[in-house]
């Protein structure tokens, strides 16, 4: 897949309301692989803490034996960190404000997952 | 395993950082392979070969990129199958420093290490005194710095 790929898997998820930005985190090594974030929002720092959690969730998903995690969803005061991890390990992650349309965003993360394959 | 520090400026920046970064081991030095501070290092002889090997690392990177007409390379990452060597020059006031950092793929990442790193230069940095000069090692007081480095970083 090409950037102008990646980009447009990112445009869907961007398009819904109360998003602030939408970015493709390589899960091993929590590096950036797309972004479009409004300004203020550390895309680096995002990207890395999400692939350090989603690698610690793995492990308790696996401990747990529930198979592996397909949707997160972490509620904050001021907003929320939504994620999708496609089957190549890339995650699409999500920052969005407090009151979103979580099942719109989360159908969008889906489509930009399987996009990325 | 905590660190320990030739410069106690940088002992609490480094603690810092291996705590959020969980890295496994980490090398301060100046470009030359003088060691500042380590972490994780449990013999000298590693604490020796991992400086010289890093020093050499970050020479050779930096006679390539000037040959290719570039400012120094930000950074050097090597990934292993288990285990990441990050390798980054940065600058703490008075003087061009180098860090050395190995940490394991499962435990941390490339991007955790970035990160915090950042994070470290900018701490070592403010942490740095202002005013001291650079100590200047002379050819003949090598081995008796080196010894009393090695020293101080393993408490002997």
């Amino acid at each position: 897949m090409t950037g102008t790929g990646f980009e447009r898997a990112l445009d869907s998820v961007t398009r819904v309301r109360g998003v602030r930005g939408a970015m493709l985190v390589a899960g091993d090594d929590g590096l950036v692989v797309a972004e479009q974030l409004m300004e203020g929002i550390k895309g680096t720092a995002v990207a890395a803490l999400a692939a350090s959690l989603s690698s610690r969730l793995k492990r308790a998903m696996d401990a747990g034996g529930v198979g592996p995690g397909i949707f997160w969803h972490l509620q904050c005061e001021q907003g929320a960190l939504l994620v999708v991890p496609a089957a190549s390990g890339v995650l699409v992650v999500a920052v969005t404000d407090p009151d979103v349309n979580v099942g719109l965003v989360r159908l969008e993360l889906k489509r930009a997952a399987e996009t990325v394959g | 395993m905590s660190a320990r520090a030739v410069e106690a400026w940088a002992l609490e920046p480094l603690n810092r950082f291996v705590h959020e970064a969980q890295v496994r081991l980490v090398l301060l030095m100046t470009p030359a392979g003088q060691v500042l501070a380590q972490s994780g290092f449990s013999r000298a002889v590693d604490v020796m070969s991992a400086a010289a090997l890093g020093a050499a690392i970050m020479a050779s990177t930096g006679e390539l990129a000037k040959q290719l007409g570039q400012r120094a390379f930000a950074a050097v990452n090597h990934q292993g199958v288990r285990h990441g060597i990050f390798l980054s020059g940065f600058s703490a006031g008075r003087a061009p420093l180098v860090g050395l950092v190995v940490y394991d793929l499962d435990v941390s990442s490339l991007g955790l290490v970035q990160l915090f790193f950042e994070q470290l230069a900018a701490e070592l940095a403010a942490a740095s005194p202002k005013d001291a000069a650079p100590k200047q090692v002379l050819a003949a007081d090598f081995e008796r710095e080196l010894s009393s480095s090695l020293n101080t970083l393993f408490g002997r």
